[in-house]
């Protein structure tokens, strides 16, 4: 308890000590510290005799204005009200005390400037070096031919199972990667995860549905599934067909999906990548039809639908995982490892800065908690 | 003439809520003419949107209007321009290029928000004082925020078998993760009947005034 005391009157009296160089009576403006260069600090002590204190700024037409009106006497402020980078700013401070009739001006100018760092970041910069770096580490390791171990993923399984189930019934897969564009990450990891699917049905022979709803979607997943078919050595037996456009609206995308499922009637459905109100729309049609169906979003509120109408859910994180799972490729494996470390750190950081907490030690939440 | 459309606009809206609805007894002709007419328009729609919506004011408009302040912009255009080549079968190839910068800055700019907003930020938010709260209840609901954010972390990671203190408290995290579900399952079923509601009192009050709207 101590100590954090010590720690903070040391940190408050370091930014004090700039501003109170004058101690009988300043008036201090600085370049507000991490910032694109539009505030400036402003910081006052005059004498405790005077009872009130105007701060005001000379503006383009030459005409003063007051930014604020205060008794207190030593106190600063942030002006962020029309500063631009490289312009030069000015203030003067005019404290009054009516019951002599004293009065003091002091004034200041300053010209702001855009850092280069936003050091209230450095947590951020910290935590993602030190992940980045686990992940090369890992990468590393794994391509030094290091035996890296993922546990069992009950959802991806499945995935053997579908394709053997639809090569058997002779009919088809459907794979929906949602509605999120390729800006969503999830859409990324759904994507990853319809090579290995593609993959497995090029070589089992089974037919795949893929409709999307996004333009960049359709050319990047054509693009995944004609490199699958070429991996399993079957390029003519791709067809750029499978994979189509249907519509960017949410619920007319679903209704032709549901439209699909029913007339198609495909052997196991795969839901992998961002859905919102439509994700139980596609999951009880699809349950309908007793299609084999996994579901993988990293969305709260929809997991809930998969998780009551599909036979596997990928939840959240293992859908990012997924890839590295199926793939057993190094480098995707050595990221899963170097993410793994980071969320024990994680759960080391929630344990130590709980009890920080609890013992009344703030600083290592405040240095998180930055904007 | 303009009474006659909202009539008529009313009448349709009726005919292909009911053609959609019909689709919870079985696949049928009138499901099948609504799911291709949504399709189909709003495909067009989203067409006409992007062109109206996105192209002509973020891009033709921009550059027409003043080219020097906006050649940036031409870098993006080229990039649709490159996404567009797909339609020739030799030169397919090139929208990988656009396909692998948007892929690549999307897991970018993704990382830096995420770590911020879904790490950084629920880590200095799950560091709590219990013993600081007011109530039993609230001592009590921190104590499980904090043992249910590390339980559930835990039972994400994937470098170990879910044995021993890690099994332990993988299995508690995936019983917090399953009545977290419960309690979103029911939030949102009940947001999903505002929805239907909304299409009853279409059906009842716009349409059969059964109702009143």
């Amino acid at each position: 308890m101590n100590v954090n005391k010590i720690i903070t009157n040391l940190i408050s009296l370091l930014l004090v000590l700039p501003f109170s160089l004058n101690a009988v009576s300043a008036f201090v403006a600085k370049d507000h510290p991490s910032d694109d260069g539009r505030a400036i600090d402003l910081a006052w002590n005059v004498p405790d005799e005077f009872t009130s204190v105007t701060i005001e700024k000379l503006d383009s037409t030459e005409t003063w204005f007051a930014l604020t009106k205060t008794a207190s006497t030593v106190s600063d402020y942030v002006d962020n009200d029309g500063i631009e980078p490289g312009l030069n700013s000015q203030y003067r401070l005019i404290a009054k005390n009516p019951a002599n009739g004293d009065s003091l001006m002091l004034s200041t100018q300053i010209t702001s400037r855009a850092q280069w760092f936003n050091y209230k970041k450095s947590p951020l910069l910290f935590l993602l070096l030190l992940l980045s770096g686990a992940v090369i580490y890992y990468i590393l390791s794994a391509r030094r031919g290091k035996e890296l171990f993922i546990r069992r993923i009950n959802g991806l399984e499945s995935m053997d199972e579908a394709v053997g189930r639809a090569t058997e019934k002779g009919k088809p897969i459907l794979f929906v990667p949602g509605i999120g564009d390729l800006d969503d990450i999830q859409t990324i990891a759904g994507l990853t995860i319809l090579s290995q699917l593609a993959y497995k049905a090029a070589t089992y022979n089974a037919d795949l549905i893929v409709p999307v709803s996004k333009s960049m979607v359709l050319s990047t997943a054509r693009e995944i599934v004609k490199e699958a078919y070429l991996k399993a050595g079957r390029p003519d037996a791709f067809n750029p067909d499978c994979v189509f456009y249907l519509t960017d609206d949410q619920f007319g995308y679903v209704a032709g999906i549901d439209g699909i499922m029913v007339r198609e009637q495909p052997a196991a459905n795969f839901f992998l990548g961002t859905f919102y109100a439509e994700s139980l729309i596609l999951a009880e049609t699809g349950f309908g039809t007793g299609a084999m169906q996994t579901a993988g979003t990293a969305q709260p509120h929809q997991l809930p639908f998969f998780v009551v109408t599909c036979d596997y859910t990928l939840i959240g994180e293992e859908l990012f995982a997924a890839s590295a799972y199926l793939s057993k490729e190094p480098n995707q494996l050595g990221s899963l490892k170097g993410q793994d470390f980071g969320k024990l750190f994680i759960v080391l950081l929630i344990i130590i800065g709980s009890i920080m907490e609890m013992s009344g030690i703030h600083w290592l939440k405040n240095i998180l908690m930055f904007e | 003439m303009s009474q006659f459309m909202t009539t008529f606009g009313i009448w349709l809206g009726a005919f292909f809520t009911i053609s959609i609805f019909s689709f919870l007894y079985k696949d049928n002709p009138f499901y099948k003419l609504a799911e291709q007419i949504f399709v189909g328009l709003s495909a067009g729609y989203w067409f006409i949107y992007t062109i109206y919506s996105i192209l002509i004011p973020n891009l033709f408009g921009k550059i027409l209007s003043d080219f020097n302040s906006n050649i940036m912009l031409l870098i993006p255009a080229l990039l649709g321009m490159m996404m567009l080549i797909r339609l020739i079968p030799k030169l397919e190839w090139i929208s990988r290029y656009p396909i692998a910068l948007v892929i690549g800055t999307s897991a970018g700019i993704s990382m830096l928000r995420y770590t911020q907003s879904d790490v950084l930020s629920q880590v200095a938010a799950t560091m709590i004082n219990p013993l600081g709260m007011n109530t039993i209840g609230e001592k009590i609901g921190s104590f499980i925020l904090i043992i249910g954010t590390v339980c559930v972390i835990m039972y994400f990671y994937f470098s170990r078998k879910q044995e021993g203190i890690l099994g332990a408290t993988s299995k508690f995290g995936i019983w917090f993760l399953m009545i977290s579900f419960g309690a979103s399952f029911g939030y949102t079923v009940m947001a999903r009947i505002s929805l239907l509601i909304g299409r009853l009192q279409f059906l009842l009050g716009d349409w059969l005034h059964i109702i009143k709207p």
